[in-house]
């Protein structure tokens, strides 16, 4: 079986578009990356049928080289299609509800990691105390009490 | 012999039906309790039976949905491993659902007042025919229809009530999700093109007649997009970042069981369609080894529990990783010992701590303190699943690892002794972070009055413990910073204490004595992994089963 080199192209440059764009912050772009993905992963799908311009129903006919068109690839895209549209409308759904309460689609860092984060830079030190010795709670305090934190996530949550 | 196959669909069907159902009976709250509560216990009356049959009868059950014969239709299969993860599964959903019951209309409780149609019930019950159509189905294709099932369930639950915290942390794990399925979903286009079907069991024969690097190209892709699904280290990020925002019983069910159904795709393909070494096992150790260290680390440096229990979630992923990888016999059978106790343990870790938000209205280990003093019951509860899952003797964690460790010195290599050392490490590590919860959570005293409180505090860089400490330096630098004395940011919760209500207590009082007996029906637990582990190296039985008449 010959592979069509134009359908090839095509599926790697729109995979490769969809990873560009999920890199992206906003919530929308990122998800036009993925539909531009799933489409591109389709036209696989479409490559592994074989050749095009074979008939799509032949009474007791193969499904090899020269007999009708293999129908599993196409009902597995079709299987794709569906999926992706329901996954379209919940993310859609979902970069509404964030543009709603937090004014952007943007993607914002997680509050507790970047606390934990902070936490650990600012007391390296003491980390490793405790590190060595797990079965005391009584290590010397050189760090600075709630200056660093103060009313961390915790609070908010 | 076939006359059981019918039961083989009914873990999918009856979840469906009562998702329907659960639906339909709507805002009657009681109904819709009934609906799912009959629902799952049926499905794991029906797990229960397959279990049995599959491991009486020494041979998997199989169907060909709809009547079409298997290399043109879907058939699903029902060989041991598939049916423990079956009942495990639907023992813990049980277990909580009834604790999501418990805590009444708090389960679909939304931020900002406004209440949708209640979906908790429905989503859940979707979610769990997802989960048991990944594990039944012999079919690649269908094991990805079962994962988007799953997922969608699970952006639906993850997203409740559509609060920002919730929303920022569904963004980020739909988003994931999304990416390892276009992985898997590639995965299946290259596998088809290569071999021309998506059977399981026709292309475990089909695939061994690819060239070795064509072979090992397809390995990699799947193992990739299931790994991201299991949370194995590269791809574990996303993990500790989403789970911990969602409800309790949310946050209980995912950990138990999403992460396992990227393990049990991984056990899948690597005993049926991809066995024997090469480089690609010694990837997946180096992968276990890192994903139990970096995560285990990463666990002690957290201040909020549910987000050490993630993280400790992730590193136990790395267990079962390695006995997959190890290749042999002892291994895979202690792994699949592993993902059962895991399961129970980690779901039932999540709900304790749901009721230690529930009683001192806090997961943050800095503000809590002395809840040992205020509810005895809840420490205890946490206290045997959290030894459990550090794997002290005699219980099923110790077992699950003993397992694991002697099948690393069985393999011998260099490489396995690796994991088996960094697998103590991590073991030990478990320990340490779990006592950490333990010894400031719910040991040290609640008030005041101790002044190792606000040393053990400021050694983490955390905020102080208490309003008016003893130690005068402490006083003085929280006089300097008004912000830190202020009760309502900086002080403990132990005002606030509540009674847990009897409904949620009683499903994880459940759930931990479930944890705790597996460590009493280990020896027969044992048998049935090992001869599941057996049927899975042996591959015939399941080829055999799928096409009675040899592979077309």
């Amino acid at each position: 079986m010959s592979t069509n080199i134009t359908l090839a192209l095509v599926c790697g440059l729109l995979v490769g578009v969809g990873i560009y764009l999920l890199m992206a912050r906003g919530i929308v772009r990122a998800f036009l990356g993925v539909l531009l993905m799933s489409n591109g992963i389709n036209l696989l799908f479409l490559l592994a049928s074989g050749n095009a311009g074979r008939p799509p129903l032949i009474r007791g006919a193969d499904t090899g080289q020269d007999g009708m068109t293999d129908p599993l690839p196409q009902a597995l895209v079709l299987t794709a299609i569906v999926i992706t549209l329901a996954l379209t409308g919940f993310v859609l759904a979902l970069a509404y509800r964030a543009a709603e309460a937090e004014q952007t689609d943007a993607i914002t860092d997680d509050t507790e990691d970047a606390r934990v984060a902070r936490a650990g830079e600012a007391d390296a030190e003491s980390e490793v105390d405790v590190l060595a010795d797990p079965t005391s709670d009584d290590e010397p305090a050189d760090g600075d009490v709630g200056a660093e934190t103060g009313p961390g996530a915790g609070a908010t949550r | 012999m076939s006359d059981w196959s019918w039961v083989v669909p009914l873990p999918v069907v009856v979840p469906l039906v009562g998702a329907g159902l659960a639906v339909v009976a709507g805002r009657r709250e009681r109904w819709q309790r009934i609906v799912s509560l009959a629902s799952l216990g049926f499905t794991m009356a029906a797990a229960a039976g397959l279990l049995a049959a599959a491991h009486l009868l020494d041979q998997p059950l199989v169907v060909s949905v709809g009547g079409w014969v298997p290399p043109q239709g879907i058939v699903l299969v029902a060989d041991r491993i598939t049916a423990l993860m079956l009942l495990i599964a639907s023992l813990t959903t049980l277990g909580v659902t009834l604790y999501a019951i418990g805590q009444g209309r708090d389960s679909h409780e939304h931020g900002d007042g406004e209440s949708p149609l209640p979906v908790f019930h429905p989503a859940l019950l979707i979610l769990i025919a997802g989960v048991d159509t990944s594990f039944l189905s012999g079919d690649l294709f269908h094991i990805y229809v079962g994962f988007e099932m799953l997922l969608v369930a699970s952006f639906v639950l993850l997203t409740l009530g559509g609060t920002p915290d919730r929303v920022r942390a569904g963004v980020n794990y739909v988003f994931v999700s999304l990416l390892s399925s276009m992985l898997f979903l590639t995965a299946i286009a290259m596998i088809y093109a290569a071999c021309g079907t998506v059977n399981l069991a026709q292309l475990a024969v089909r695939l061994a007649q690819l060239p070795e690097s064509h072979r090992v190209l397809l390995q990699v892709l799947l193992l990739v997009g299931f790994a991201v699904k299991a949370a194995i280290f590269p791809m574990s990020g996303w993990l500790p970042d989403s789970y911990p925002t969602a409800p309790a019983p949310v946050t209980a069910v995912f950990a138990g069981l999403l992460t396992k159904v990227g393990v049990y795709a991984i056990i899948r393909t690597q005993t049926l369609l991809f066995p024997g070494g090469g480089f690609v096992p010694d990837l997946l150790m180096w992968a276990a080894l890192a994903t139990m260290l970096v995560a285990i680390i990463g666990a002690i440096a957290q201040d909020d529990a549910k987000r050490l229990l993630s993280f400790t979630l992730v590193s136990h992923i790395g267990y079962m990783v390695y006995g997959v990888a190890v290749g042999n016999q002892m291994g895979l059978s202690s792994a699949i010992f592993y993902v059962a106790h895991h399961i129970v343990v980690q779901t039932a870790l999540f709900l304790v701590i749901g009721l230690v938000e529930a009683h001192a209205g806090s997961t943050s280990l800095a503000r809590l303190g002395g809840v040992a003093g205020t509810a005895p019951l809840v420490a205890i509860l946490f206290f045997v699943p959290a030894m459990n899952l550090a794997g002290i003797p005699p219980l099923s964690g110790f077992l699950g690892k003993v397992g694991l460790l002697q099948a690393g010195v069985a393999a011998g290599s260099p490489l396995a002794y690796t994991l088996v050392a960094g697998s103590l490490v991590t073991s030990l590590l478990t320990l340490y972070a779990v006592s950490r919860v333990w010894s400031r959570a719910f040991w040290r005293s609640p008030g005041g009055d101790a002044v190792s409180d606000a040393e053990s505090d400021t050694a983490l860089q955390t905020r102080p413990s208490h309003v008016v400490p003893a130690d005068p330096a402490t006083a003085a630098r929280i006089a300097a910073d008004p912000a830190a004395a202020d009760p309502l940011v900086a002080g403990p919760v132990t005002a606030a204490r509540r009674t847990v209500p009897r409904g949620l207590l009683w499903p994880a009082v459940l759930l931990v004595v479930v944890s705790t007996a597996l460590t009493l029906a280990a020896g027969p637990l044992y048998a049935v992994t090992d001869a599941a582990a057996r049927e899975a190296t042996a591959r015939a039985p399941y080829i055999s089963a799928v096409f009675p008449g040899g592979v077309p």
